[in-house]
């Protein structure tokens, strides 16, 4: 099976949202689409699953919340209890209230944290990481809808331009 | 276009016959062209008092806090009033990006970005002033609960000094990653527009090869929304947190269970006076009036009239309590600080916090820009004196008369804190020559519902 793609570009939102039910409903496969800014509905369009990143955050969350608790349990009632101010710290119980803001702390630190990191490495982001959006104009004011082409080349190109595209490219995806 | 309504009673967010490619333009045109005589001389100027701040500081580690206006009765004054003067105006910021977001408030579009670029700064600031404060500040990692050669002696998780340590370093990292990762699609742009091949590697470096995919833009929505959320309790704690200094502390005008609402409230109300202070510039210098527009300043001086009088409500409160409470100790430091020697700074903190923000009841007086302006800098340093007040009157006129004195601040004081202006500002300034000033993806997914000739196209020429 070749790599060929057909890139279809847009110059307009609606006219893209359009494109991408028709091109669903005529079974051809949508492998990416590129945009300057998050479209509404693109995602449900386009047939892709909903992201799991705020369940991590939850779980993030939680292992920091544990964290907390162990540390200051660690650090003030078992490693070295001491007597401050007349309030001694012999169980953790009894100090508990005291600990809460670092608890709560704890907890966004360790979900925003994690959660961005997560992020970052699904969507393969980090310093140094090359571009890979296929036009500088994509970041810009165009739309880029890349469809698959299965032996069926010609076919698809008079069929996309029927949907309003401005532009068409037929490349070699590595 | 039913996709993108919104209804007619809604003023435009973005002025003018405006396409993607626009906004594109607009945003990249003051880090794609050079900067002018004005921006050189705010900078120049910034620099200066920021190297007059690193003088004062340098002077007060090789010498000691003596050097301080500080003395055996007033051990806290300009040190803390700047701290928490700083980490107040950081409010602003997460509240806009976070807070608003949450409330699905699009006209946070065209500002949150350089209200959290204020956040980050402004935090930064706050954050010197422990530090030098500890006056052995090589020793400032012993804030931090490490192993050490003390048989592993470990910080006092009851002590709230310690919570200012986690609260503030959580709340500068959380904002930190907040407005980078909105950064990344805008950082794009400057990338994929650069010409010259240095600016292209550099962005092309800060935006982390941010291509801008379905799913991608899918996850960023999320993280975004997750992170609002994350960071509105954050917020409201760290001010929390910041007041629990005074509030778990027994000096009478200290000790009050009000404090964390007043403090917050305190905050957002000075953060929000900072972010007009600087938009209100920007927008002139940097041509973004059809970004940020008249709107958007009216909005916030909304905001700044609600919280101004909720901090008034707790002025008030506090008057009552300590009447009603029959301590005479607090009693005596409340009328101490209206009427004492100090008098003088508790008007201006009423009159500038509880007074002025009153003005803008007036549509004529809050849509006006000039006036807004005037009263976002009074409004500043009201907030000043608030923190003022609360620290000094309190501390200067203890349980025991003979000790009972004044404090006045020495040059390095005052070196000091202009020094953190002038870092502020070189921060800002450089931001605003280098950093997209406005979130410019967010900002076109709603020219089609909030743009002025869409809503025209939509809704007919009511004009």
């Amino acid at each position: 099976m070749s790599n060929k793609v057909i890139q279809a570009m847009y110059n307009d939102d609606d006219i893209l949202m359009d494109a991408v039910k028709d091109v669903r409903a005529a079974n051809h496969h949508i492998e990416e689409i590129y945009t300057p800014f998050p479209v509404h509905g693109l995602d449900k369009a386009m047939g892709l699953k909903g992201t799991r990143i705020a369940i991590t955050a939850f779980i993030y969350g939680c292992i920091g919340f544990v964290f907390s608790i162990w540390m200051m349990d660690y650090m003030m009632i078992k490693d070295w209890p001491q007597d401050i101010g007349g309030k001694p710290s012999f169980t953790f119980i009894q100090n508990m209230p005291a600990f809460v803001p670092i608890m709560f702390e704890m907890t966004v630190f360790f979900a925003a944290h994690l959660m961005v990191i997560t992020f970052y490495m699904r969507s393969k982001l980090w310093p140094f990481k090359k571009a890979e959006n296929p036009d500088p104009r994509t970041t810009d004011d165009m739309f880029v809808m890349e469809v698959s082409v299965d032996e069926n080349e010609s076919e698809l190109i008079s069929f996309l331009e029927k949907t309003g595209t401005v532009e068409i490219k037929v490349t070699e995806k590595q | 276009m039913s996709s993108h309504y919104e209804a007619p009673i809604r003023r435009p967010l973005i002025i003018g016959e405006k396409s993607y490619h626009d906004i594109s333009v607009d945003v990249a045109a003051p880090i794609e062209g050079k900067a002018n005589k004005l921006w050189w001389t705010a900078f120049t100027i910034a620099l200066l008092a920021f190297l007059w701040g690193i003088g004062s500081i340098t002077y007060t580690i090789g010498t000691g806090i003596g050097v301080w206006g500080l003395n055996k009765t007033v051990g806290w004054a300009w040190d803390i009033t700047n701290f928490v003067w700083w980490v107040g105006i950081g409010h602003a910021g997460t509240l806009i990006s976070a807070v608003l977001l949450l409330f699905r408030q699009k006209w946070r579009m065209g500002i949150n970005r350089s209200a959290e670029a204020m956040t980050i700064f402004s935090v930064i600031q706050a954050g010197l002033f422990p530090v030098i404060h500890m006056g052995r500040v090589w020793n400032a990692h012993f804030v931090l609960p490490l192993p050490n050669q003390f048989g592993t002696l470990w910080t006092n998780f009851n002590s709230p000094l310690l919570w200012d340590v986690f609260a503030i370093s959580t709340y500068l990292s959380v904002s930190l990653v907040f407005w980078w990762t909105g950064l990344l699609p805008d950082f794009a742009m400057l990338r994929d527009r650069a010409v010259r091949p240095f600016q292209k590697k550099i962005y092309s470096l800060l935006s982390f090869g941010w291509s801008g995919r379905a799913k991608d833009w899918q996850r960023f929505e999320e993280v975004s929304l997750v992170l609002a959320g994350l960071a509105t309790p954050l917020v409201l704690s760290v001010h929390t947190i910041v007041s629990f200094d005074f509030a778990t502390a027994i000096i009478p005008g200290w000790h009050t269970t009000i404090f964390p609402p007043y403090f917050v409230a305190g905050a957002v109300f000075s953060g929000f006076a900072m972010v007009n202070t600087l938009l209100i510039i920007m927008r002139k210098v940097s041509n973004l009036e059809a970004y940020i527009t008249e709107q958007h300043i009216e909005l916030m001086n909304i905001v700044i009239m609600i919280t101004g009088s909720i901090v008034g409500c707790a002025y008030i409160t506090e008057l009552f309590i300590a009447w009603y409470s029959g301590v005479e100790y607090e009693q005596y430091a409340f009328l101490n600080r209206a009427t004492g020697p100090y008098w003088w700074a508790y008007l201006l903190m009423m009159s500038c916090n509880v007074l002025s923000p009153q003005f803008m009841w007036f549509k004529k007086l809050r849509s006006s820009i000039m006036f807004s302006f005037i009263i976002s800098i009074v409004v500043n340093i009201g907030m000043w004196f608030e923190r003022f007040v609360i620290i000094v009157t309190s501390l200067h006129r203890d349980y025991l008369p003979s000790s009972w004195t004044m404090f006045s601040p020495t040059f390095v004081d005052i070196g000091i804190y202009v020094g953190t202006i002038g870092f502020f500002f070189v921060l800002f300034l450089l931001y605003a020559r280098t950093f997209p000033v406005i979130a410019q993806a967010e900002v076109k997914s709603i020219l089609k519902s909030s743009g002025e000739q869409f809503k025209k196209l939509r809704d007919g020429n009511h004009e």
